[in-house]
């Protein structure tokens, strides 16, 4: 059986099927504290992903033997719905999901002040309700805000976002159709002020100077995301600016 | 030295708030002569120290906290204690005040799993779990009133500025309400009425918590509840 012909990704205008341009991201949504029993949570959408990630803790470690005497476990759970995609997913963790939920930990691990709760574990969990291609991207943009969210002290919010090459040309923010189709992907998760790159996979093949052109887009992709993750957080106490002198009282004085 | 941020201001994980050599606090790190906060909260300047209060989080203990906690277990030299923190606290026999000895021997007569206990923190670091007693005033078992659960964050908010908050639920109420540092508030009322009053009053507060003007806003609700003013008598 002869392979499908892919489908026309980038007219001659270099505008995308969804009618992008090749440096554009698509559109993002970001909400926090959208779950009232997690510690955090957040809620993203990026452009047909919707993810939803819970926080529970610092909590006592069960089992106890995974718990570390001097900083907190941070445990990851990426998992994709089975009504996710188009064909039903099965719900057993996959060797994808397992996969990815490592390089989500990973990718926040070293931003996460574990240090301060020895003996305990941070769980997460990555749930994606819709996939869209990118998700192990948007699921780290919404894993940091949700430890952010569940007051967990962090040096900084972790951005992610994935370039690829679609038809010859570098392309930023693959969505599902751009990365079955196209030639390479590249995710990537930066964290701004540190300078510190701490997810970095790639798919296919790039050359030289198309990786370094491509890393380069997705970090000032992520600065971007990052930007609006910060908005996204102060957002839900944005009323509070309004109660300076009131918040002195929340200082204990007994 | 100069302070980046306004102080009060809402600051996200990694937002600059004061460049110079300012003392570090709760919640910041410092990055050469930077100093960025390390989670959502307010910023806030004491003299040369700055530091960040946190808006969310759970509990951590800390020696000297009055906390309530449940008894989990019971166990041969003591009980162990939920206290919901990440780490289970211990109350040893010898930290409760009481016969020694024959009468002694099980220990679930004096304490039994699902007991309330007001005990205060003895001892905690990083690497053993937290000991309890319950020598001193106020502190044992708790075997009326009501438990009211809030976020641990939202404790001192409760308690306010030199206690304003909670003399006003008091006297509001007429209820007698004690504070955990853990997020447990304990409430004896003369009557169901007063104590439901004065719960949905601590709902209130947690929910509210950074809004301005709370304090006279929950009396005013209290009043409103209690139109004839009975409970407050009683």
């Amino acid at each position: 059986m002869p392979e499908p012909k892919s489908p026309e990704l980038i007219d001659e205008k270099g505008i995308r099927i969804d009618g992008r341009r090749l440096d554009q991201l698509r559109s993002i949504k970001l909400e926090v504290g959208v779950l009232d029993k997690a510690d955090g949570s957040a809620y993203v959408e990026q452009g047909k992903n919707k993810i939803l990630v819970a926080v529970y803790g610092p909590r006592e470690a069960h089992p106890k033997h995974i718990a570390l005497p001097e900083r907190a476990v941070l445990r990851c759970r990426y998992h994709m719905a089975p009504f996710s995609v188009e064909e039903r997913k099965s719900p057993a963790p996959s060797r994808r999901e397992m996969e990815l939920s490592k390089v989500i930990r990973e990718s926040l691990e070293p931003v996460v002040l574990t240090d301060l709760y020895p003996r305990t574990t941070i769980d997460l969990f990555v749930e994606v309700l819709q996939s869209d291609g990118g998700s192990r991207c948007a699921g780290i943009t919404g894993a940091s805000l949700a430890l952010a969210d569940a007051g967990i002290p962090m040096t900084e919010l972790v951005a992610a976002c994935a370039v690829g090459k679609v038809q010859g040309r570098l392309a930023l923010d693959l969505s599902d159709a751009e990365d079955k189709h196209g030639e390479a992907d590249l995710p990537v998760a930066f964290v701004p002020n540190a300078n510190l790159v701490t997810l970095l996979q790639m798919d296919g093949l790039l050359t030289t100077a198309e990786f370094e052109k491509g890393l380069q887009m997705a970090v000032e992709a992520c600065k971007t995301i990052h930007t609006m993750q910060r908005e996204a957080l102060k957002k839900k106490y944005h009323e509070i600016k309004e109660v300076v002198e009131e918040k002195e009282e929340s200082e204990v004085v007994a | 030295m100069v302070i980046v941020a306004e102080a009060k201001q809402v600051v996200a994980p990694g937002e600059m708030v004061a460049e110079g050599d300012h003392l570090t606090g709760d919640n910041v790190y410092r990055v050469g002569n930077q100093i960025f906060s390390a989670c959502v909260g307010l910023v806030e300047v004491d003299g040369n120290r700055v530091f960040v209060v946190p808006l969310k989080g759970g509990y951590i203990p800390m020696v000297g906290d009055m906390v309530a906690g449940r008894i989990v277990d019971v166990g041969l030299s003591g009980w162990s204690v939920d206290i919901l923190a990440p780490y289970p606290a211990m109350l040893p026999a010898s930290e409760v005040p009481g016969p020694r000895g024959a009468r002694r021997r099980d220990l679930s007569t004096t304490f039994d799993v699902g007991d309330m206990v007001l005990a205060e923190v003895l001892a905690f670091d990083r690497t053993r779990d937290p000991l309890l007693t319950i020598k001193g005033p106020g502190l044992g078992k708790v075997s009326t009133g009501r438990v009211v659960e809030i976020s641990a964050a939202k404790i001192p908010r409760l308690i306010g500025r030199k206690g304003s908050m909670i003399g006003m639920l008091k006297r509001e109420t007429g209820c007698q309400i004690t504070v955990g540092r853990n997020g447990v508030a304990l409430v004896w009322g003369k009557n169901p009425e007063s104590e439901r009053l004065a719960v949905e009053a601590i709902y209130m507060v947690e929910r509210e918590a950074h809004s301005r003007g709370l304090t006279d806003r929950v009396r005013e609700m209290i009043v409103k509840t209690d139109a004839v003013g009975e409970l407050a008598r009683t």
